[in-house]
């Protein structure tokens, strides 16, 4: 599925404008843990976290993910932001909590793989 | 392909603006050389564990790579606090790590099951208020 076209489904705002959102999302995987996230979820994930600093973009660079939903309208640190565009690792938040989110991720047909 | 190729990083503790910069640079070697994407995809999750933590616990340290034609070998060398009992660090969900590191979520105990996991071999070495040396393998061809 389309970055993009989950963007606009679930009018999430994007952070990083500058970055091309139309790539493929592979699936999702949700945690704060970078451990569990570095070991068990796949390339091309969306990654939906509550973590803001700057290491979730060498986490997320590494796992090749195609992007990070930040929620409860979470906003990343100023180092974080510019780090992820230099990576080219969409930021995307939602006010929405990670429950609501994730479901609504789910409904799209975004599963965990 | 062809010819074995090595290289070292330098980890300064508690630098997290820079952490995962080495795991970055390995896993780009690795894309360049055309090594296949499981592989890849093995070593990051290894070199960043590890990598991390060195930033987490140690003052300094370094990375070293060597790739040759049948397998990846990396050494993580560190001064630090090491590690009292490896069998415990290596026991899921068992971390040392303070509340802050923790925050960040970092310190939840998976990294050297991570590591151990994601690698052919692991060598664990340390000396409680010297250091630890971490070395893992990754096979690039089955079979030796």
């Amino acid at each position: 599925m389309d970055l993009q076209t989950i963007i606009d489904s679930l009018s999430l705002e994007v952070i990083t404008p500058e970055l091309d959102l139309h790539r493929e999302v592979t699936g999702g995987y949700v945690s704060d843990l970078l451990s569990d996230v570095m070991g068990n979820s796949h390339e091309g994930n969306i990654w939906v976290t509550f973590q803001i600093h700057i290491n979730i973009i060498a986490v997320a660079s590494l796992k090749g993910h195609s992007g990070i939903i930040l929620v409860n309208n979470r906003k990343p640190e100023a180092e974080t932001l510019k780090r992820a565009i230099a990576e080219n690792i969409p930021i995307i938040t939602t006010t929405l909590p990670t429950f609501e989110l994730v479901g609504r991720l789910y409904a799209l047909g975004l599963r965990c793989r | 392909m062809g010819n074995a190729e090595e290289g070292i990083f330098f980890l300064t503790g508690k630098d997290f603006t820079n952490a995962g910069a080495a795991s970055s640079s390995l896993k780009g070697i690795l894309e360049r050389r055309g090594v296949p994407q499981d592989i890849i995809r093995r070593t990051a999750i290894a070199a960043f564990e590890a990598e991390m933590n060195v930033i987490i616990y140690a003052v300094a340290g370094m990375m070293k790579y060597r790739i040759t034609d049948t397998e990846i070998s990396v050494t993580l060398q560190d001064m630090g606090q090491g590690i009292p009992s490896i069998e415990l660090a290596m026991t899921e969900g068992y971390s040392t790590a303070p509340d802050y590191i923790r925050e960040m979520g970092f310190g939840s105990g998976m990294g050297l099951p991570n590591i151990k996991k994601s690698t052919d071999s692991l060598v664990v070495n340390s000396v409680v208020g010297e250091g630890t040396t971490l070395e893992f393998m990754i096979r690039l061809k089955a079979g030796e």
